[in-house]
């Protein structure tokens, strides 16, 4: 068991960094979990109203085109990689390796949300053709919206590593970042899977 | 000698040169990021909603006092109802427990602060901002949301005036606004209670409204996402012409009620367990014994928390969900009582032969335990598939939820408010008037909701302005009750105001009680120990035990009573 010090003993730095601990990595892993909860309502809701629908699909369409979309999945899941590789260099202390890796990350990032916007303008249905439209546009464009607040707290952590010294002691805001990152990969595959792939 | 001199500097100087000096009122109407002012600013905020709520019950039950639909219009009726229970619950409730959670969680677990003060302040600020969006849709044409404070569709999706901005949309709004500021709450509260307690202070050694706090706020973790996306797709369909829940673009308006009820009958026991917790830490105090089988009281929290995620269908037996589920939920909805029922019987059993001091505190503690323990038994009645299709939409089912709602869980926040006022103002309330509010509060609980209950079991259904003649005399009774429950806020307030402006000062620990909080001064000051936190060296309740809570406790208490 730890002894407390005396009550008169003078404060201690130690003490005053322990009372005053960064406590951020734990709050963003419990937010995620809770966050995942969101996507979990989607995605039962999407499964609900698909197996009891008498006709799921809008009428003329015959179905989503998966292979460019698939595409996109590719470099949306490799840019977790990317991320990974970026945490190593900066574990290893080679700053500019990573943010050359964020930066890549970033891009991928990019590119995935301008495939959707291409996918986007392509389709011959929109938010209002029944239940199939509403859900495709809430869960892409909800998840987009994950996508692009990845990458701004990206652009806000790169901005970060040009502070002198800072990212000397290890960064909770880039573990963080990085983990939601791979959540967001994560949640994109199950819903490729669910709208592409469940038909 | 020297040790208590230096705990005397610490004690006399640490509440004066902090900028919430206790006599400075700006600090309550600004972005402070002290815990225990946004705990005050929380509750205050919440006893305002908690008037304008009453205000609303009051004008309807001045509506039922007569048979014939004659005070208001039936449409105003309507949005009555929805607003008084949406503020009642994202307005009053859920505010002033976060209010108890921000004053007591930092100070029982010897934090300085909580883990994130800026977002604790942030998540303080929503609340009157939605506060103000819910109560503009008074303004809107059209009027306030009038669909019941469950928003089911279809009812919810009408928008005949057809404004983009109406009464629905800025409910919907508000409710999001609620949620998110939950969830930043939530996020704060369980970080600050694993990553920051006191050395020596192990999860089996914290005291239980900790326990229950931390329960609950899993909850909101679990369970509010589900209600916001619920809530998303209903704006979508109000607002945009999506189908999610639309029946003519192939929508199930049954999916909603799946994703209302999730969340919505958890926040009952996010409600309830920290009011648990206010009863286990205050029979203790008052019976001047160990609160009885803490472990398995910590342990029931949590039970419930899991048990909490699987029950929403018993609010929907009658939706046409199919047979199988209706018995599934019927029985996951019974296994509550048991966690539950252990938690009365630990507490009847910290009671029994115990000497008893009967204050206000106390007082509203025993009767809030009374009227928990009335909607228990009404509770499981409702569990039941053929009980609850009979009394479905009935006066029996309001009748319950507020023995839940205000008999216990209000009652138990005032107990918490009584018991805690003098360490967080530092001034005694009057027990006389205290005393006066505990009276009015609990002939006017039973008076205004026990006539629910046969009048639902006679089939008067709620939500209606008129009914047949024969329900006239429970609903008269029921309405002087509720005026009473109007008249009883005023001794209340009185004493909260007038205590805390000139009353008798309050000495550091005035109930003899135990726990880390009793030993700051009162009021603490704005960093708690700062760095002097003690170590625990025992678990909570040690009452008649003598065994000290924490090191160096003596020194402690001697340099608080000298201060």
């Amino acid at each position: 068991m730890t002894i407390s010090p005396p009550l008169d003993a003078p404060p201690t730095p130690q003490g005053h960094e322990a009372a005053h601990a960064n406590h951020s990595l734990t709050g963003f892993i419990i937010f995620l979990c809770s966050e995942s909860v969101i996507f979990l309502a989607f995605f039962t809701g999407y499964a609900v109203l698909k197996l009891s629908a008498v006709q799921w699909l809008p009428s003329g369409v015959e179905g989503l085109e998966w292979r460019t979309p698939l595409l996109y999945t590719v470099v949306l899941v490799s840019s977790s990689g990317t991320v990974a590789l970026a945490e190593r260099c900066l574990s290893k202390g080679q700053l500019w390796g990573f943010r050359a890796f964020w930066l890549l990350s970033m891009a991928m990032g990019a590119v995935f949300l301008y495939g959707q916007a291409i996918e986007w303008r392509s389709l011959s249905f929109g938010i209002t053709s029944g239940s199939f439209g509403s859900c495709f546009y809430l869960l892409t464009g909800f998840h987009g919206l994950h996508v692009l607040s990845g990458i701004l707290l990206m652009a806000l952590m790169l901005q970060r590593s040009f502070r002198p010294a800072n990212y000397a002691a290890g960064e909770q805001g880039v573990i963080a970042t990085s983990l939601f990152w791979h959540f967001v990969d994560v949640i994109w595959v199950m819903l490729f899977l669910l709208l592409y792939a469940w038909s | 000698m020297t040790s208590t001199a230096g705990v005397d500097s610490r004690i006399l100087k640490a509440p004066h040169p902090v900028p919430g000096a206790p006599d400075n009122w700006k600090r309550f109407f600004s972005f402070n990021t002290d815990a225990k002012v946004i705990g005050i600013q929380y509750i205050a905020t919440a006893l305002f909603f908690l008037l304008v709520g009453g205000l609303l019950a009051m004008i309807m039950r001045g509506e039922l006092i007569t048979p014939e639909a004659d005070l208001v219009d039936r449409t105003v009726y309507n949005g009555l109802y929805t607003m008084h229970g949406t503020i009642m619950l994202f307005l009053f409730i859920f505010p002033v427990l976060n209010g108890l959670n921000n004053l007591l969680i930092p100070c029982m677990i010897g934090a300085p602060d909580m883990a994130f003060p800026k977002l604790n302040a942030a998540a303080f600020w929503m609340v009157p901002v939605f506060g103000v969006i819910l109560m503009a849709s008074f303004l809107v044409p059209g009027g306030p949301a009038s669909s019941g404070w469950w928003s089911y569709p279809p009812v919810s999706l009408q928008n005949p005036l057809g404004h983009l901005i109406n009464g629905e949309a800025l409910w919907i709004l508000a409710v999001a606004l609620s949620g998110i500021s939950s969830i930043m709450g939530a996020v704060n509260f369980v970080t600050t209670i694993l990553r920051m307690r006191a050395p020596g202070m192990t999860l089996g050694r914290m005291p239980i409204f900790c326990w229950t706090a931390l329960s609950a706020q899993t909850i909101q973790l679990i369970g509010l996402p589900a209600l916001t996306g619920g809530a998303v797709m209903l704006l979508f369909d109000l607002a945009v012409g999506t189908s999610f829940y639309r029946p003519e673009g192939g929508g199930d308006p049954v999916l909603y009620q799946h994703f209302f009820w999730f969340y919505s009958h958890p926040a009952v026991y996010v409600i309830i367990l920290p009011v648990f917790g206010v009863f286990s830490e205050l029979f203790p105090v008052y019976a001047r014994k160990p609160l009885f089988g803490y472990p398995f009281v910590a342990g029931a929290s949590l039970v419930i928390v899991g048990l909490s995620l699987i029950v929403w269908v018993h609010h929907m037996f009658p939706s046409g969900v199919p047979q199988w589920m209706r018995d599934v939920f019927m029985v996951t909805t019974m296994l509550i009582a048991v966690p539950t029922g252990i938690k009365v019987f630990a507490w009847l059993a910290t009671l029994w032969g115990g000497k008893l001091r009967l204050n206000t505190a106390m007082l509203f503690a025993l009767g809030g335990l009374f009227n928990f323990v009335f909607a228990g038994v009404t509770g499981i009645m409702l569990a039941t598939v053929p009980v609850d299709i009979h009394v479905n939409n009935t006066y029996f089912v309001v009748g319950h939820f507020h023995y839940v709602i205000y008999g216990a869980a209000t009652m138990g926040v005032y107990a918490a408010i009584y018991h805690w006022f003098p360490k967080f103002t530092g001034h005694m309330y009057y027990e006389g008037l205290g005393k006066l509010h505990f009276l009015l509060t609990f002939l006017g609980t039973n008076l205004n909701f026990f006539p629910m209950h046969p009048l639902g079991l006679m089939g008067m259904p709620r939500r209606v302005s008129s009914y047949d003649p024969e329900f006239a005399f429970w609903n008269v009774i029921a309405s002087l009750g509720a005026f009473l429950l109007g008249v009883s806020i005023i001794p209340f307030l009185l004493n909260l105001v007038s205590s805390w402006v000139r009353g008798p000062k309050s000495p550091a620990n005035p109930w003899n009680a135990i726990g880390l909080e009793w030993l700051l001064p009162s009021p603490p000051p704005a960093e708690n120990f700062e760095e002097h936190v003690p170590t625990v060296i025992s678990g909570p309740y040690g009452y008649g035990t003598g065994r000290p809570l924490v090191e160096h406790q003596d020194e402690i208490e001697r340099a608080l009573l000298k201060a």
